[in-house]
């Protein structure tokens, strides 16, 4: 349960010598409460108190971190139910499973598939997050083998599957170093499970056929020592997963219950045959509380929207992304290329220049300060009107860089044409079209 | 330590909105929970999905959806009747595209007599979208309210400068109203307040968020529909309780992910599938948000969101 601020002060050494930074050591104790400062900022705590407060003052839930080094993943660590209280933190994974009776075409192409399913989007990368390897066959050295062939070809993160501790003994020598996730401890398990976890300083997936019976299992292993653990409610349909994640994600942070206390496994690949369906599962589950999903099929044309969804509810909500004002020149423009102008909002700057930059023609965009809003959003709140663009392209200095006077608008905002053209003397202004994706047309029809 | 569930109370509840008339009519709102959240109250009505039919043929719509309407898009009532008999639609959402004065500009009377066929044809109950342009929309909405007295259509966008126009008719004529606003809680409000003070029946209102695609503002419409939920349940508010409905088809097949082909982008894989779970996948985050009503485009989309909402436990 979490402490209170007077709690916590009565652990404190009560001496309010201000090390901390703070006057106070009442004061320091309400930060703590609050989440708003950490324990080791007071050099004088006793290590008995720092026990009793680490444990009460852990956020309420917990970030585990898979894998190692840049593809690792981090999930857990949320601290809200709805993402517009504060925002979502860590982005969910994607794992594609691979299990050791697939032919070894099939595994081929499923390992060429973790290294294709990536786009470039809007500044970022989008990628499948882990290889999620299943022991199908029930025998510990065909499992051991298929761990080995994926570690050498995949530098992902790995989720290892099976309920066998021989099983899983044998995978974790082949790739214990790596921080892979074991999955799973259950109740018939689990205290061979936690020693592998132990052993190998993995974390590792607790599945439960009830959530009573997956907190009273994390709360034993937790107790033994393994605190990097993953939950997985055991429901394998749409309707009682959806409930389990929002017990789970409420439990943690509105009861603040330690046990399930951590981030959440999913399982769209054992919840239906329709790739899909299954693409719509992990959907849902992208938007209520997965940390992970676990998918048997994921192709371009569903890891693509998923992965745009789940850049879409991770993003925080309180700060739009903004791109720095000023002219951005495509393909080395001369004096001759088209000047074309749109706003500061980072999703609307990216993709109008990538598809400038896939036309590969030559141009000069020019981005007007207005404050992360969209064309049309910005139109509308008086951001982005003839005024300002005129403004910004007096004082950006392009009038010296090209011969011609002619800028292109975007289509949605073709209104503003008219008084554009009297707040820039001598211009002729150009109604480009209404989506980016015709630009690349437009600029190979401009002279 | 022991576990207990953590369930939530609400002391609000949604709107039970009816569209259409006899046995095809259909109800829409009536939650008293967060949506799918049986396990801790209602949800008696699934949300329904209108395909949307137009009353021009669509020049540039993606080749997914020409492959599945191409044959029908020129003629609303065909268009209509397949979507209704092969598709399965729920509601049938007519957008009078040939009313907008930047395009065809056709008068009330014309598109009355689109309406009229099309709303003679097919027994299940009939949106009527204007083309955005909010003087027109007034016009022709007031004359379409009044020549089809009774039906209980659905007449809209209502917005800011129009809302009373469309309002009074529908009001007048027995039908609803979705009333929209741009992503925020505090207009919609807003827009449902002026509405009910002018003597419409909040049973007959509809939310209209306004709606973003996947990977265009999406993530905006989705957390506002959530925050006009909880404002609905956990605050009561009687004037944030109305079903809501979004326009997403039209959002989702703009996206540049959902139409190109694999000549340009071969790294985004098959068209067809990838425009329809644009569009799917889109709704599902409405329907997860809070959406009773959302207008789509492919066939293949109504079916998914059917299995889907039959697997959230709500048929
Ligand atoms: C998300 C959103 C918001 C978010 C803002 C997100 C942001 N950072 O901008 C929030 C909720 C904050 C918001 C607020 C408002 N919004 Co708003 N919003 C939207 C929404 C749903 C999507 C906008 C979006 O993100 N689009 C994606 C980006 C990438 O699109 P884009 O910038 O237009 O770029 C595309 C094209 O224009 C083109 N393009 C861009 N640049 C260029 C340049 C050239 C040269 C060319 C050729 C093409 C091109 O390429 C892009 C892709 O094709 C739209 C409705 C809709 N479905 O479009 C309403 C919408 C834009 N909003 C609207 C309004 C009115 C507002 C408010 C003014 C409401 C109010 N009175 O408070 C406020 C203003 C904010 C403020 N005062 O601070 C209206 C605008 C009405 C109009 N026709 O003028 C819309 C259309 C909703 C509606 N139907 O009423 N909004
Ligand atoms: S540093 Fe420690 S002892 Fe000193 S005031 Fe802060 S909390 Fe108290």
């Amino acid at each position: 349960m979490a402490l209170t601020g007077l709690d916590i002060f009565k652990k404190l050494p009560q001496t309010n010598c201000g090390d901390c930074g703070v006057p106070t050591c009442l004061a320091f104790a309400m930060k703590l409460a609050s989440g708003g400062a950490s324990l080791d900022l007071c050099p004088h705590v006793s290590q008995e108190a720092k026990d009793a407060l680490s444990e009460a003052s852990a956020p309420p839930m917990r970030e585990v971190t898979i894998g190692q080094g840049e593809n690792a993943l981090k999930i857990g660590g949320e601290q809200v139910l709805f993402r517009h209280e504060k925002t979502f933190f860590k982005p969910c994974g994607f794992a594609l499973v691979i299990d050791d009776s697939m032919e070894a075409a099939e595994v081929d192409s499923r390992l060429e598939s973790l290294k294709k399913l990536r786009f470039e989007r809007v500044g970022y990368e989008l990628k499948t997050d882990l290889a999620a390897l299943k022991c199908a066959s029930g025998d510990k050295s065909s499992f051991a083998g298929l761990v080995e062939k994926v570690k050498g070809a995949c530098d992902l993160p790995l989720v290892l599957m099976s309920d066998e501790p021989d099983v899983m003994s044998a995978a974790l020598d082949v790739c214990g170093t790596g921080k892979p996730l074991i999955a799973s401890a259950t109740s018939d398990n689990s205290n061979a499970m936690t020693e592998l976890a132990r052993k190998h300083k993995c974390p590792m997936v607790v599945r439960g056929g009830s959530l009573e019976e997956l907190s009273g299992l994390t709360e034993k292993i937790s107790k033994a020592g393994v605190k990097d653990l993953v939950l997985d409610s055991g429901s394998r349909d749409l309707s009682k997963t959806l409930e389990n994640l929002v017990m789970m994600r409420r439990s943690a942070l509105k009861k603040k219950f330690r046990p399930l206390g951590y981030p959440t496994i999913t399982f769209p690949c054992q919840e239906t045959q329709d790739e899909m369906l299954e693409a719509i599962h992990a959907a849902v589950y992208v938007m209520k509380y997965g940390g992970i999903m676990v998918m048997n099929n994921l192709q371009p044309w569903s890891a693509l929207p998923l992965f745009v969804l789940r850049q879409n509810i991770y993003t925080d909500p309180q700060r739009p992304m903004q791109v720095k004002e000023g002219f951005y020149e495509f393909a080395s423009p001369g004096d001759s290329a088209p000047i074309l102008v749109t706003t500061n909002f980072s999703l609307t700057y990216f993709i109008v220049s990538s598809e400038i930059e896939s036309s590969k023609r030559p141009a000069h965009l020019g981005i007007v300060d207005s404050e992360g809003l969209s064309t049309l959003t910005a139109w509308a709140a008086g951001k982005f009107t003839a005024e300002k663009i005129a403004a910004f392209i007096k004082k950006s200095g392009i009038e010296d860089k090209v011969k011609h006077r002619k800028v292109v608008i975007p289509g949605y905002v073709a209104q503003i044409k008219g008084e554009l053209e009297e707040e820039l003397e001598g211009w002729e202004v150009m109604v480009g079209p209404r989506e980016a994706s015709e630009i690349p047309g437009f600029l190979k029809s401009w002279q | 330590m022991s576990y207990s569930a953590p369930i939530d109370r609400y002391t609000g509840k949604i709107n039970k909105v009816e569209i259409g008339t006899g046995d095809a009519r259909v109800q829409v709102g009536g939650e008293t929970t967060q949506p799918f959240y049986l396990f801790e109250g209602e949800m008696p009505n699934r949300p329904r999905l209108a395909m949307e039919v137009c009353d021009e043929a669509p020049g540039d719509w993606a080749k997914a959806l020409e492959d599945v309407l191409g044959d029908v898009w020129d003629d609303p009532v065909k268009w209509a009747a397949k979507c209704k008999d092969e598709f399965g639609a729920d509601l049938i959402c007519l957008r009078l595209l040939s009313i907008d004065p930047n395009g065809a500009d056709k008068g009330p009377d014309e598109a009355l007599e689109v309406v009229r066929k099309v709303a003679d044809s097919v027994e299940i109950p009939l949106i009527i979208y204007g083309c955005g342009n909010a003087a027109k929309d007034g016009e022709v909405l007031k004359k379409v309210a009044e020549q089809m007295e009774g039906r209980a259509m659905v007449l809209g966008p209502a917005v800011e400068e129009n809302y009373k126009t469309i309002s009074a008719a529908a009001m007048g004529f027995g039908h609803n109203v979705a009333g929209e606003t741009p992503i925020d809680v505090n207009m919609a409000k807003q827009l449902n307040i002026l509405m009910t003070n002018l003597g419409m029946p909040a049973q007959r209102i509809l939310i209209d968020p306004s709606t973003g695609a996947l990977g265009y503002g999406l993530e905006y419409t989705y957390s506002v529909i959530e925050r006009d939920r909880l404002t609905a349940l956990q605050q009561n508010d009687a004037m944030m309780q109305m079903p809501i409905i979004c326009d997403m088809g039209r959002e989702a097949w703009k996206a540049k992910e959902a139409k190109v082909g694999t000549d340009e982008h071969p790294e985004y894989g098959d068209p067809v599938k990838r425009g329809i779970m644009w569009e799917a996948i889109g709704v599902t985050s409405l329907l997860v948000a809070g959406a009773d009503i959302v207008v789509v485009r492919h066939p293949e989309t109504v079916k998914l969101m059917r299995s889907t909402m039959e697997g959230l436990g709500v048929k």
